[in-house]
């Protein structure tokens, strides 16, 4: 194997780093991505064979079904040479194998939720949890829905000390911007914590 | 509008599409039936940025398909990420992957590869995303 890593990164390569904007359907993700993002949100797809994730090729062949699913994302330029994409994960459920791809190498996820339906964002907050992927959980106050605190929902998500909750207006430039910038920085000090235990 | 001017039945064939209809060439028929990128053990991520070779070999006397092309004029503007690619090229990102294996086989782009993930938050860096950010 010729070896992959020509890492050490030179400091002209040019750099990219992925955030993960996930949340239940209608949350606002894409709302979210196309506020911050500098270009208007585009549209990847990928398709899918469903049977073909799981059967054997030769056995998939007669009921393969393909499916569409669509991801849109949004730019930030940063400088020349380090830019920051964010991707809106598939709303469906049964589109979580996706996310294994869209989650390798994040650099973190905002998880955005609606306390009127507060359960939606179970599954993306156990899935960041348990692959211990830094994610901040967005609160998208919508208009006519009651405002509750951080705190309440940081108890009512049982969300681990310390991952942040911050309340957000997903269409607002300036709060989506403040969202990113608290991922960041929480990212950053699990980053610190983890280089930190591994010294011991 | 999609009535048949004639009123009569329409013969095979004889219909016209327009852009809505949506493709009529089935996307892998596009890779020649391929569904893996080229070149063993490449995996393009979304977010693996593609650049022009500076010293890409004349492409003239090289088959290369309209698609292929297109890519190339895309690249051609500014380093692209897989997914802008994808979405500019209006093509699936599985379609992509595989034909950026032919030009990165042919020695036509030069793809990045994402930091990993262990490597990620070099604090240098993240300090200038967060300021990066403020300054938006």
């Amino acid at each position: 194997m010729v070896s992959e890593h020509s890492d050490a990164a030179g400091d002209n390569t040019a750099l990219a780093l992925k955030i993960l904007v996930a949340g239940g359907f209608g949350v606002g993700k894409t709302t979210l991505v196309g506020a911050v993002s500098e270009i208007r949100p585009l549209r990847t797809e990928e398709l899918l064979s469903e049977a073909g994730q799981l059967v054997d090729d030769t056995d998939g062949v007669d009921h393969k079904v393909t499916t569409t699913v669509a991801m849109d994302f949004g730019r930030i330029t940063i400088r020349s040479g380090l830019s920051l994409y964010l991707f809106g994960t598939p709303g469906q459920d049964r589109f979580w194998f996706l996310w294994d791809e869209l989650a390798q190498g994040a650099l973190g996820a905002v998880v955005l939720a609606d306390t009127r339906r507060l359960e939606d964002c179970f599954p993306a907050v156990d899935y960041f949890e348990h692959r211990r992927i830094p994610f901040v959980v967005a609160v998208n106050c919508f208009a006519g829905a009651r405002t509750y605190g951080a705190h309440d929902v940081s108890r009512a998500l049982d969300l681990d000390r310390g991952t942040p909750v911050v309340l957000c207006d997903a269409r607002d430039r300036d709060s989506g911007k403040e969202v990113l910038i608290r991922l960041v920085e929480y990212a950053g000090r699990m980053h610190t914590a983890r280089l930190l235990d591994s010294v011991g | 509008m999609t009535e048949n001017a004639t009123g009569g039945p329409r013969e095979p064939g004889s219909q016209w599409y327009d852009g809505e209809a949506g493709p009529l060439v089935r996307p892998y028929a596009l890779t020649g039936g391929r569904t893996q990128p080229g070149p063993a053990g490449v995996r393009f991520d979304l977010i693996a940025l593609v650049s022009l070779e500076p010293a890409a070999p004349d492409l003239d006397g090289i088959a290369l398909g309209p698609e292929h092309r297109t890519l190339i004029g895309l690249c051609r503007t500014e380093t692209q990420s897989v997914a802008e690619l994808a979405a500019d090229a209006d093509l699936p990102v599985g379609v992509i992957r595989v034909l950026l294996g032919d030009l990165l086989e042919i020695g036509c782009v030069t793809v990045s590869r994402p930091v990993p993930p262990a490597h990620l938050p070099d604090e240098r860096i993240l300090r200038e995303v967060i300021e990066g950010l403020r300054a938006l």
